[in-house]
């Protein structure tokens, strides 16, 4: 579903944020990123959301090489990919409905499937009553869910979240995890950028480290390993 | 586009003006300024070239043929210079016609004394003439040289230097008016895209948002062609409205009040004015919101 191969991101400055890196996930796996800043984590997020190009090596995702995407093709392909951000990036001017719809009226779904897919996808994240509500009289978590409605009502192939727990307490952070847990058991790819130890420990899935934009470990059912 | 997009945009580029409500308002007044100054000179011009055209329709050039010229020769010269481009009509004018008209702008009429002088001669027995009227005085120099290459023609008469002076007048203000358009049109172009950079400044985390979740470019821009063009159309149907009035107001007084201006001009009536002046005007405002648009969307939103 995703593969990086040799690819580096060297920026004008010099500095490499990504060095020679070959990752390759599967379709449906669930997959921690993790490291500490500077590592390359959100370099790596928007390498896959072709935000940025990798100076060298090749990305391919769901079998389309990022080096031959024509502009004009970019938003076919991030359709095929949520994000959740770390700070949720709602639009406070728009309630938790219009959020969500938001997702939908920006790749031209028609209104009817709008009304018909937001409010279950609300009551899968747990939000259904607050579906009135503005983004300002919600809970972290609650914000958090919202993001995550947003970047699941299209259906896509892989969710990717950056730093999804990083505003939130444990207990908050675990009901995403679990709730990222159940849209991973139904086929979507999940890759998580974070540095949450304790949720990756819990979690018990696979989890590449990233050290100074090279891997440094990739363990299928690993834990977070502290940097020396 | 599909329907419901186009609704969303369209919805979208209201709220934008909503949002960005002193911008937006900066830029139809200037838009309505630019556009009101363009009306008065439209009308100015359209007004002047009505005039310099009556000057023009009166100005003749006469074709004299040879001595002795018989009727088919001349009726042959008659059939050439109606084969030239640059024609509009023509009359005969025979030596008794222009004999005629000479005793009455010369002698006012006074046939008793030109009888007792000149008797039953007529002096300009070889002066019958075509009368020539031009489609296009500019070009009258080449006219002139291809009547006097025909066979058969003795002189040519024109009024060149009144023609001349025509031309470069009609020219003069033509250049005037294309610069001052040209120069309304970067002020409104800048104020446009000024208004679009801000709205696109306000609404960007929404923008980047849009992008991340696969918006096609088309329906980022949207919204913020439909604010410039809504700008421009606003900018240009405003001083439409006032010129309306204004016109008709200030050519009312004008002939009213000031005698010698009436008997010298023949006021083009508004309806005739806006016959061009209001697509123009409106094509104007809307291209310039478009375009504004376009240019600064194209610039800021590229991802």
């Amino acid at each position: 579903m995703v593969q990086l191969e040799h690819v580096t991101m060297q920026y004008p400055t010099g500095k490499k944020a990504l060095d020679n890196v070959s990752l390759h996930i599967n379709k449906g796996d669930f997959v921690f990123i993790v490291g500490s800043s500077g590592s390359g984590k959100t370099t790596l997020i928007k390498l896959l959301l072709k935000e940025i190009n990798p100076t060298d090596g090749e990305i391919v995702v769901d079998g389309q090489q990022y080096s031959k995407l024509k502009r004009k093709e970019i938003p076919m392909l991030r359709r095929k990919i949520g994000v959740v951000f770390q700070n949720f990036r709602l639009l406070k001017d728009r309630t938790v409905f219009e959020n969500v719809a938001f997702a939908q009226q920006v790749i031209e779904r028609p209104m009817s499937e709008i009304r018909r897919q937001v409010p279950g996808t609300l009551t899968m994240v747990g939000l259904a009553k607050q579906y009135k509500q503005y983004p300002k009289e919600l809970s972290g978590g609650e914000q958090q869910r919202v993001a995550l409605a947003r970047a699941i009502v299209n259906q896509p192939e892989i969710i990717l979240a950056d730093e999804p727990t990083g505003n939130l307490d444990p207990t908050n952070s675990l009901e995403i995890m679990r709730l990222l847990e159940d849209i991973n058991k139904k086929g979507t790819t999940v890759v998580v950028v974070t540095h949450n130890k304790e949720i990756v420990n819990l979690m018990q899935k696979r989890v590449v480290t990233l050290k100074k934009g090279k891997i440094v470990s990739d363990e299928e059912k690993g834990g977070y390993k502290d940097e020396d | 586009m599909k329907i419901s997009t186009l609704g969303y945009s369209i919805k979208q580029g209201l709220k934008n003006i909503q949002r960005n409500l002193l911008f937006s308002l900066a830029s139809v007044g200037t838009m309505i300024a630019c556009l009101f100054l363009f009306g008065i000179f439209y009308s100015i011009i359209l007004n002047m070239e009505h005039e310099v055209k009556d000057i023009q329709s009166s100005l003749k050039v006469s074709v004299f043929f040879d001595e002795g010229a018989s009727e088919e020769q001349i009726a042959q010269i008659g059939t050439e210079i109606m084969k030239l481009e640059n024609i509009a009509n023509m009359n005969y004018i025979s030596a008794d016609v222009a004999w005629k008209g000479y005793i009455e702008d010369v002698y006012q009429g006074d046939n008793e004394y030109v009888n007792s002088v000149f008797g039953d001669d007529n002096p300009l027995a070889n002066s019958s003439s075509y009368e020539i009227s031009l489609k296009d005085v500019s070009r009258q120099d080449v006219t002139v040289k291809q009547l006097e290459a025909i066979s058969g023609v003795r002189k040519v008469n024109s009024s060149d230097g009144t023609a001349k002076a025509l031309s470069a007048l009609i020219k003069l203000l033509s250049y005037i008016s294309i610069g001052v358009i040209a120069i309304l049109l970067l002020v409104s172009l800048f104020l446009i895209s000024n208004t679009i950079t801000i709205g696109i400044s306000v609404r960007k985390e929404e923008i980047a948002i849009m992008k991340l979740i696969g918006a096609k470019d088309i329906f980022v821009r949207a919204p913020f062609l439909v604010e410039g063009v809504f700008i421009g159309l606003i900018g240009s149907l405003i001083p439409l409205i006032i010129m309306y009035f204004v016109y008709n107001a200030m050519t009312g007084y004008l002939a009213a009040h000031f005698e010698l201006i009436a008997n010298m001009v023949q006021f083009v009536t508004v309806g005739e004015v806006f016959k061009g002046l209001a697509p123009i005007s409106i094509l104007m405002g809307v291209g310039v919101g478009f375009f504004g648009s376009l240019l600064t969307t194209h610039k800021h939103l590229r991802v």
